[in-house]
């Protein structure tokens, strides 16, 4: 009862040297094919250094190449060797110079004794895989393959897109239902045996010759034939980025690697030092007896993947710059903007501040300067207040607070005084939460000091600013929550909208609004109104402001401050 | 690689830091230095020193000879081209060397490496804490600004253009088109076609200024610590401004000669105090990609 060991080398001899001697002092027989690349001096020095050890062999040498047939061949050659030389040897283990074991070899074999008929092989049916590169999975088995894809990319791709064209079907060998897995198997003798002595063995050899990356579906394909005593999992961790390749281990992932229980791990890197000295070393003999549990490591490496496929939402940087449309997210966070509230409310930030656990700004985008919370010059993330600087990139600016200050919602109000470049990416943004009362700029014209003819030209440049921005809110693009009222509807009965802001914005208290914010007396407004269209301008952003004092004739006192329900 | 000029002070540290990461050679010019530190180079075992007391301006700000040099000794080698005030951080570079990241590099088929510049300021006044040789500058300048970068699109040759940080915030907040670019790409396994075109800021051909994913996701980047404001910095914004051998009619100097009068302080509340890479990544500032 044996397990031995076909290697399959072509760099960093020395570590496949030293992995090599590690098993071969340890009782298990290995078989080492060096890739027909590896220089001749290089190759006579590897053989030489392994000469001393009786129980390693070198098998014939095949011209190695990523996703070719030669290494299927080359694991055949090595494995039929390694049956011949070593009666004993009832498990093979098929390896790569860059793999590591990480537990005792004893424990390997006791774990392979206990599992004598068990085959150890990723073997998984086409339309069941999702990690499959270039797009190419039932395809591998129908259409023919002689071109190699790293060295001759153009010809590779025309030749499949032609045979798609001319709708080349091979035909599967009969009675094979063609699986995939990760190539690095560990067989009893008895189904590698079946495998490699079968018959058929010549026309599947053919066959599986022009398949693509024969190495992941050979013996994953053919074991099924034979086996019934199937653990479809490699006992090698393995783990691979989004293009196919695998990842690599460092010193830094020991704590890592001890924790998976895993038999053996690849690909190491070749001057990873402390793991080949940790791994190998002769005191390394903690016996857990455990499982081999890959998920711990899983994790870290999925979360890689998504980092490079999906990356952060709403982070720009320096290796994250989205096109339009690709930014899973053109903000970082939910944020709420607020327009007209602030015109219409003495206190409106201060009362906002109160009733919900938020960061609330006045109009960062106003004209002279970034109105950040408090006042403070510079804010989060070491945003200056400096308008220019803001103009200069709204966009960095606003996404960069917003991924700056994660964690806390901000609030901010926003206007057709301000800066309106950020306009259509706020009415973009699903993030932002947007309440507009339309018109309410007209409030502080109204109380402004300035001549009419002034006012009104002012009146008729807001008006247009703020009709195209409401515009960009209504549009067919627009992805923001928003809600708009008219000036003159939302004086009607503020109550209400204003509970379903702080309701949605998650207030401190569940209760209903017992505080309201000051409102501004608008005692006469109706006829300011009256008066701009009187001057030929159009005030209509308001809604029906009645002429007479009609909100006044209803309340002859002063508004009360508070509201209690 | 590296140009230099009157950077005596900075090397030894300089040196240190880059072998601790695994640089096998050293390559400098350097520019008509009155400070030694040409005579300490060149006892240096590792360093090539080539010397010119040409004009700073004329070869394009160094560019010109830093890719004559790369092109003749750096083909078909991983090639880092830093000032001597920049400190190159990447994912891991705690635990993993340089050839652990250019081997990660070359197995991802990747030819170019981007590092952003991040300005690092002390507390206090520049003249304050005074620079020792051979001390670790961030030390004294171990603070940064994390979210304040503007990023647009440089359309001609593809790369980002980064622009932000406390010399946007201090010194340039009346003109940010003119605060200075802080996109850089160090690192890339040479080939004797290639050209860095301004500074180490972009190259051709432009593909290998690719360093960032448009699609959503991240690639891996690192971070230029700049140790650009300390004790030595009033001194030779002065020079420079006297030699102006400086980009665009040295306005970025003038800029700073200007406020340098008030003896300013880059520090403020919002300021970030340095710890490790992996304090970067999680800000922003960097990303490990897929690299894990």
């Amino acid at each position: 009862m044996s397990v031995g060991f076909v290697m399959l080398v072509h760099t960093a001899l020395d570590r496949a040297e030293q992995v090599a001697r590690h098993w071969a002092r340890h009782d298990c027989p290995v078989v080492i094919h060096v890739d027909r690349k590896v220089k001749r001096r290089d190759h006579a020095a590897f053989v030489e250094a392994l000469s001393d050890l009786d129980n390693v062999r070198f098998s014939q040498r095949f011209s190695c190449e990523w996703g070719t047939w030669s290494l299927v061949e080359a694991s055949q050659a090595a494995s039929e060797l390694l049956l011949k030389e070593f009666a004993e040897v009832r498990h093979v283990f098929l390896a790569s110079g860059s793999c590591l074991p990480l537990r005792p070899v004893q424990e390997l074999k006791d774990y392979l004794a206990e599992r004598p008929m068990t085959n150890f092989i990723e073997s998984v049916t086409t339309v069941d895989v999702p990690w499959t590169v270039g797009g190419l999975d039932e395809e591998r088995f129908t259409l023919r393959f002689p071109f190699s894809w790293k060295r001759q990319r153009h010809l590779f791709d025309a030749y499949v897109h032609l045979q798609r064209r001319l709708n080349i079907n091979r035909k599967i060998p009969d009675g094979l239902v063609p699986h995939l897995g990760s190539q690095w198997w560990c067989l009893t003798r008895q189904t590698l045996t079946a495998i490699l002595e079968d018959p058929d063995r010549a026309s599947y050899d053919r066959y599986f010759s022009k398949v693509w990356i024969p190495d992941e579906s050979y013996y994953q394909t053919l074991v099924r034939l034979y086996s019934t005593n199937i653990e479809s999992r490699s006992l090698t961790l393995s783990k691979f980025d989004f293009q196919g390749k695998p990842h690599i281990f460092y010193d830094d992932h020991m704590q890592l690697l001890r924790r998976s229980d895993c038999f053996v791990a690849r690909k190491i890197w070749p001057h990873a030092d402390k793991l080949y000295d940790g791994f190998l070393s002769e005191d390394a003999t903690i016996v857990t007896g455990a499982e081999p549990n890959p998920g711990k490591i899983d994790r870290i490496f999925s979360k890689a993947v998504e980092r490079r496929t999906k990356g952060r939402p709403g982070l720009y940087m320096q290796s994250r710059f989205p096109n339009e449309g690709w930014e899973n997210g053109p903000t970082s966070a939910p944020y709420a903007v607020f327009e007209g509230f602030a015109e219409l409310f003495e206190d409106f930030d201060d009362w906002l501040t109160r009733m919900v656990g938020a960061r609330v700004h006045g109009h960062l985008f106003g004209p002279d300067r970034v109105e950040f919370a408090g006042g403070q010059k510079v804010f989060a993330g070491a945003l200056s207040d400096s308008a220019e600087l803001r103009d200069y990139n709204p966009h960095a600016f606003l996404t960069s607070l917003i991924w700056n200050t994660r964690g806390e919602r901000q609030c901010f109000q926003y206007g057709p005084r301000d800066t309106q470049d950020i306009s259509w990416f706020l009415a973009k943004d699903p993030n932002a939460a947007i309440s507009v009362i339309s018109g309410a700029w007209a409030v502080p014209l109204f109380y402004s000091n300035a001549n009419f003819s002034d006012i009104r030209k002012q009146a008729a440049r807001l008006q247009k600013i703020e009709a195209e921005h409401l515009d960009a809110l209504k549009s067919f693009y627009a992805k923001a929550r928003v809600r708009i009222w008219t000036l003159a509807d939302f004086v009607e009965n503020p109550m209400e909208p204003l509970q379903t802001i702080i309701d949605e914005l998650g207030n401190r208290t569940s209760h209903r609004l017992t505080e309201a914010p000051r409102m501004v007396s608008l005692d006469g407004f109706g006829q300011f109104l009256q008066n701009l269209k009187n001057q030929g301008m159009h005030p209509h952003l308001m809604g029906d402001f009645p002429v007479s004092n009609l909100v006044a004739h209803d309340r002859k006192k002063p508004r009360k401050p508070y509201l209690v329900n | 690689m590296s140009t230099l000029r009157n950077e005596r002070v900075r090397l030894p540290f300089f040196l240190d830091y880059y072998r601790r990461l695994g640089v096998n050679h050293f390559i400098f010019v350097d520019n008509d230095s009155d400070d030694g530190s040409r005579a300490f180079l060149t006892d240096q075992p590792d360093v090539s020193v080539w010397a010119t007391n040409a004009s700073y301006k004329r070869a394009r700000f160094g560019v010109d000879w830093l890719n004559w040099l790369a092109r003749k000794h750096a083909h078909g080698h991983w090639v880092l081209t830093v000032d001597p005030d920049e400190f190159f951080v990447y994912p891991f570079s705690d635990t993993r060397n340089l050839r652990a990241l250019t081997d990660w590099l070359d197995a991802s088929s990747i030819k170019s490496f981007g590092a952003m510049l991040l300005d690092m300021y002390p507390k206090g006044t520049l003249d304050a804490q005074p620079y020792r040789e051979g001390q670790d500058p961030f030390e004294i300048a171990s603070w940064f600004d994390s979210g304040n970068y503007m990023i647009s699109k440089n359309p001609r040759f593809g790369n980002l253009w980064i622009q932000g940080g406390p010399r946007a915030r201090a010194f340039f907040p009346d003109n940010p088109a003119r605060a200075p670019a802080l996109n850089k790409i160090p690192l890339v396994k040479w080939h004797r076609a290639y050209t860095y075109v301004s500074s180490t800021h972009n190259l051709l051909p432009r593909g290998l200024n690719l360093v960032y994913d448009e699609w959503g996701g991240e690639k891996a980047s690192g971070v230029l610590l700049h140790a650009k404001f300390l004790s030595t910095f009033a001194d030779k914004a002065e020079e420079e401004l006297e030699r102006r051998q400086h980009y665009a009619a040295s306005h970025e100097y003038r800029a700073y000669a200007e406020k340098l009068k008030d003896n300013p302080d880059l520090w403020c509340k919002w300021s970030e105090k340095y710890i490790n890479w992996r304090q970067l990544e999680i800000l922003g500032l960097m990303s490990k990609g897929n690299w894990a």
